[in-house]
């Protein structure tokens, strides 16, 4: 079951329709509603190795539907603590809630100022309308 | 004038012309710059008609010395096994026959179902988890097994026993620069490659390749192959004769992770050479990373199974150049046939069909009373000594209408006494008796 | 409603005991196995006597669509009828029959035609020389790739070139085989007529461009105007143009690619000549080159010897090795080389009919399905639902699934990428104007059905063994052999 179309306000988006939320030093990233709905329903999550670093703007992982695949846009670089095993068990939980239980990894952040060059949630939306 | 293959008569071509709204044939091409159009006819041999056609392929088929027309011992990669009637039938039907690639799985049931079949069977065959839908031949699906193992393991080498079929360690040179693979061959030691040498080189190696039985007929301690491969942390990869897999154990039950081969000896005719398919099959952990179509089962939205092409993200047309490789048009035809042959032979018959070949084989060894190039046991192809020169000994056979076997000194420089016979279940105990007494009158 | 019934799969049929195979039964001296070399327990083979076999099979055919079947206009694949005759002839026993091993001076026959086939091929393309190597046109592809590495390497050039030029609208198996082949892709863009854009091209092409890859005319089914510039470009830059023969139906005889400018070049002789696809293969893939090339070439080259006899020749030490076993797939070129004797220097009739039945399916069909590129087309065109979508909700998915409930096999759809909703439309020459009347009736019904009934469309097929399958699932529950039933299920 697909969730609505939102953007929660709280959290810092990426082009590539990947978006953060920041918690003190650490950060959780996942996919944008807008990501979810253009790939359709989702069957894989290819998650880092817990440990590895990712770079901002660098791919730490892949998302596949039944036919697409897109890369997974790290919008901040740090250290992988974590990713969420339920997506990998049900990957469709992206899709219905790419917020919350769709969450992919936890990373502790390197350079919280990196924060600054990523989009709040009203840029992101009129780069939905440009696009 | 046109051919009986086209159906447009002058009138409906008119008709035709009119509704696109031009006036000529010629305006259709109008956007091939003129300097490019081909202004004579093409220089092909005069157009014929169906008789004539027959009657010229026909003269050329009979120019060929078929396995029909000598008593043949050839094998070295290509087995002149039984081939059942049911096979041909099946495979000529038109629906299987005139379909392509089951992009569109409501139309397409019928092949899909039938590789699914055949994933199975090779897995069995195999003793592992996933298969492919098939690849081009024994040789290609080496390379492709490597490809899947350098993305696995990160490493940028092979290792590949000089047991192994020559074209398919041949393949695998050809592919492997692009591959960016330095390629290291293993010597062997008595016809068969010793454990310890294939742990040495497959250190750092992303895949170890052996095959089993070996092209010298030979029997591998695969086992122990095995071991040595995955205990330097590469892939252990096996080269495999379905048909020996009855009485062979099978490869996925020893340790591979990848088991490969050519099928042909499965229900598909010598046709010089192709085409023919190969099989690839893996455990379950590198499906992500294995080539080719792979058929999966479903549900429609009544609860039927049915079955579709899956993983389909793994595939060029759409991962594109991060593809696990750029194989569309595979084999399905000929790996049909493999999977009708197999389930006529069904498991009594596989293991029945093993024991023969290895029956004839002790058959051979004791007829010919030759010096065997190697110690170690056969399957159904015997390395034999002549002490002089096989490529002459084949010759002065031929003339007696036997054909005695593959000299493998064409490989394997220093061997050019050895000669390489093969048999199947097509060849009788009097043929072996024949052979034996062609070979001691051209030695004598 | 279907009224099929479900085909249990071979293993549901199957009962120990029974066998349907006969093998003789010779007297032989006792041969074991070492016991750590034999198998353990027996492989699970079905087993079934032969009249269960037979309707097992004959079943999953009936499950099945073919060219034979109905009209198959599947765009880039030319679905062209698949004459019996070159089944015959392939099955002659002096071809079927012929071990590959067998010494060249027994097999002349065989190598004569391999001989006639590689000349045919040259004179088609305009190029040299060819080699029947590769097995399909993916691997021809990526032989072709192999050949412009080889002669950049032996020129001292290869670390310089990296790169090889692909548009956006070529099929899926260009830039897989750019990767597999060790080049970097360089994609380049179309433009508003459907052509190669010029101006970035211009951008892209330099000193490290190794080739371009081409399908000319493109999966748009439009001839690229500019190919002339095009090749001076490329030429000029040092590197060299590939041709992939995926669309050679649309210009036999007509225009050559070696004249066009191309230097190596792949056939599908599944496609354009003629031998049956098999569901999926086999097919067959050679190659063309100019003289530059000849020295790459795999090896063994089948050549005429100054008897006249032929042989096969491996003294070509720059050769890049062997990409199959053997010399090709044998029984294909049997098939092909049949098809090519039918035609004869007259082959052009045969694309004259291709681009005609294409074009008055597209003058036919433009007015009720959007056209991107208004323009003559070559063999097949592509036109887009993408209008139905945004005012009846219906994809270019559900068109295709509708023209399964006529009998028609659905075009390539969602192909190539630069066209939203694509479908991709290949009549081939061999349709008669009735059947492709009967399917721009179905077409323009379909569309008709968009607007009144779209649930018509959207629960289509609706007479099939399976209504839309979830592929979804497929991939999530990876079901992808059969589990014996002692084996416990797989988690879902």
């Amino acid at each position: 079951m697909a969730a609505t179309e939102s953007y929660p306000v709280n959290l810092k988006y990426h082009r590539e329709h990947d978006w953060a939320r920041i918690e003190g030093g650490e950060a959780v990233f996942g996919i944008t509603w807008k990501a979810q709905d253009m790939l359709g329903e989702l069957v894989f999550f290819q998650p880092p190795v817990v440990g590895s670093t990712v770079a901002k703007d660098g791919v730490y992982g892949e998302v596949e539907s039944v036919k697409a695949v897109s890369d997974l846009v790290a919008p901040l670089s740090g250290k992988v603590i974590a990713f969420n095993e339920k997506v990998q068990s049900e990957p469709e939980s992206i899709n219905a809630d790419p917020y919350g239980e769709g969450w992919l990894v936890r990373v502790q952040l390197s350079d919280p100022g990196e924060a600054e060059a990523l989009l709040d949630v009203e840029a992101y939306k009129q780069l939905l309308v440009e696009e | 004038m046109g051919t009986g293959y086209l159906a447009l008569t002058d009138a409906d071509r008119e008709a035709m012309l009119r509704a696109i709204g031009v006036s000529s044939l010629e305006e259709l091409f109008a956007d091939i710059p003129e300097q490019l159009r081909l202004e004579r006819e093409l220089a092909l041999a005069p157009a014929a008609s169906e008789v004539e056609i027959e009657r010229e392929l026909t003269a050329l088929a009979e120019r060929n010395v078929h396995v029909g027309r000598e008593l043949s011992f050839l094998g070295a990669g290509v087995y002149d096994h039984y081939v059942p009637a049911i096979v041909e039938a099946v495979i000529s039907r038109p629906e299987f026959l005139t379909a392509y690639t089951p992009y569109q799985p409501e139309l397409s049931q019928g092949v899909l179902q039938a590789i699914f079949e055949y994933q199975t069977v090779i897995c069995e065959l195999t003793g592992m988890e996933v298969a492919n839908a098939s690849g081009y031949d024994g040789a290609t699906v080496a390379a492709d097994a490597c490809f899947m193992a350098a993305h696995a393991t990160g490493r940028g080498k092979i290792a590949i026993a000089e047991t192994v079929n020559p074209q398919v360690r041949q393949v695998v040179k050809t592919y492997a620069p692009g591959f960016g693979l330095e390629v290291v061959e293993v010597p062997h030691s008595g016809g068969v490659i010793d454990p310890a040498a294939f742990l040495a080189a497959s250190q750092g190696a992303a895949a170890a390749i052996f095959q089993q039985p070996n092209f010298f007929g030979c029997l591998e301690q695969a086992p122990d192959l095995a071991r040595a491969a995955t205990g330097a942390g590469a892939l252990a990869v096996a080269h495999v004769d379905p048909l020996s897999l009855g009485v062979l154990e099978a490869p996925g039950n020893y340790g591979c992770q990848i088991a490969i081969g050519e099928g042909q000896a499965a229900g598909n005719r010598l046709s010089f050479g192709g085409p023919h398919f190969g099989f690839l099959a893996a455990k379950k952990d590198l499906i992500r990373r294995m080539p080719g179509r792979i058929v999966g089962e479903t549900t429609d939205r009544r609860g039927r199974r049915g079955f579709v092409l899956t993983f389909q993200t793994r595939e060029q047309h759409i991962r594109r150049e991060k593809a696990t490789s750029n194989i569309t048009t595979n084999q399905s035809l000929c790996a049909l046939a493999g999977l009708v042959y197999l389930s006529w032979l069904g498991s009594n018959g596989l293991c029945k069909l093993g024991e023969t070949c290895t029956g004839l084989v002790e058959l051979l060894k004791k007829e010919l009373d030759l010096p065997l190039a190697f110690a170690a046991p056969s399957f159904k192809e015997l390395a034999v000594h002549l002490g002089r020169s096989a490529e002459e000994v084949v010759r002065e056979a031929k003339k007696k209408g036997v054909n005695p076997g593959y000299p493998l000194g064409r490989d394997y420089p220093g061997m050019e006494d050895v000669l390489l016979v093969a048999v199947t279940e097509k060849r009788s105990p009097a043929d072996i008796e024949r052979l034996a007494e062609v070979l001691g009158e051209v030695l004598a | 409603m279907s009224d099929w019934r479900e085909e249990p799969l071979i293993f549901e049929r199957s009962r120990p005991g029974r066998c349907a195979c006969s093998l003789p039964h010779y007297e032989l001296p006792k041969a074991t196995v070492p016991t750590d070399l034999a198998r353990a327990e027996a492989p699970r083979l079905p087993e079934l006597a032969e009249p269960d076999l037979a309707r097992h099979f004959s079943a999953l055919a009936e499950r099945n669509f073919g060219v034979d079947s109905g009209f198959y206009p599947l765009g880039s694949c030319t679905m062209k009828y698949n004459p019996r005759l070159n089944e015959r002839l392939a099955a002659l026993p002096g071809f079927a029959d012929l071990h590959p091993h067998q010494l060249p001076e027994d097999a002349q026959g065989a190598l004569e035609l391999c001989f006639l086939l590689q000349e045919a091929l040259a004179e088609i393309s305009g190029l040299d020389t060819v080699s029947l190597q590769p097995a399909a046109g993916s691997q021809g592809e990526l032989t072709g790739l192999m050949l412009v590495r080889a002669y950049f390497q032996d020129r001292g050039e290869l670390e310089q070139r990296r790169k090889v030029v692909v548009p956006d609208t070529a099929h899926g198996t260009n830039p897989a085989s750019v990767t597999m082949s060790g080049f970097e892709l360089q994609p380049v863009k179309t433009d508003a007529r459907g052509n190669l854009d010029l101006e970035d091209l211009r951008r892209v092409v330099g000193p490290d461009t190794a080739a371009l890859m081409l399908t000319n005319p493109s999966t748009l089914g439009l001839f690229e105007e500019g190919i002339v510039e095009v090749a001076r470009l490329f030429h000029e830059a040092g590197a060299l143009l590939y041709y992939d023969g995926a669309n050679l139906n649309a210009v036999c005889g007509i225009s050559r690619p070696g004249d066009m400018g191309f230097d190596v070049v792949h056939f599908n002789l599944h496609k354009t000549f003629s031998t049956p696809h098999g569901g999926g293969g086999p097919g067959a893939g050679p190659v063309a080159v100019r003289r530059a090339l000849e020295p790459f070439l795999p090896v063994p080259r089948i050549v005429r010897g100054k008897d006249g006899g032929f042989a096969l020749d491996c003294d070509w030490p720059k050769s890049i090795g062997r990409v199959r076993g053997f010399f090709g797939p044998f029984g294909v070129f049997v098939k092909a080389y049949a098809f090519i004797r039918v035609y004869g220097p007259a082959l052009r009739e045969m694309s004259e009919a291709a681009v005609l039945n294409a074009n008055y399916l597209l003058a036919r069909l433009k007015d009720v399905y959007e056209l991107r590129y208004d323009r003559l087309c070559k063999h097949e065109f592509v036109l887009s639902a993408a209008q139905l979508k945004r005012e009846h909700g219906i994809s270019a998915l559900d068109v295709a699934k509708r023209l399964m409930d006529y009998g028609i096999h659905p075009p390539t759809i969602y192909f190539p990428l630069v066209v939203p909703e694509a479908l991709m439309i290949e009549p081939t020459e061999t349709e008669s104007l009735e059947t492709l009347d009967s399917f721009i009736d179905a077409m323009r019904q379909i569309a008709t059905e968009a607007a009144e009934s779209p649930e018509l469309l959207h629960e289509a097929p609706h007479d099939r063994p399976v209504e839309r399958l979830d592929e979804a699932a497929a991939v999530k529950r990876a079901i992808v052999r059969y589990e014996f039933g002692e084996s416990a299920p797989e988690p879902g």
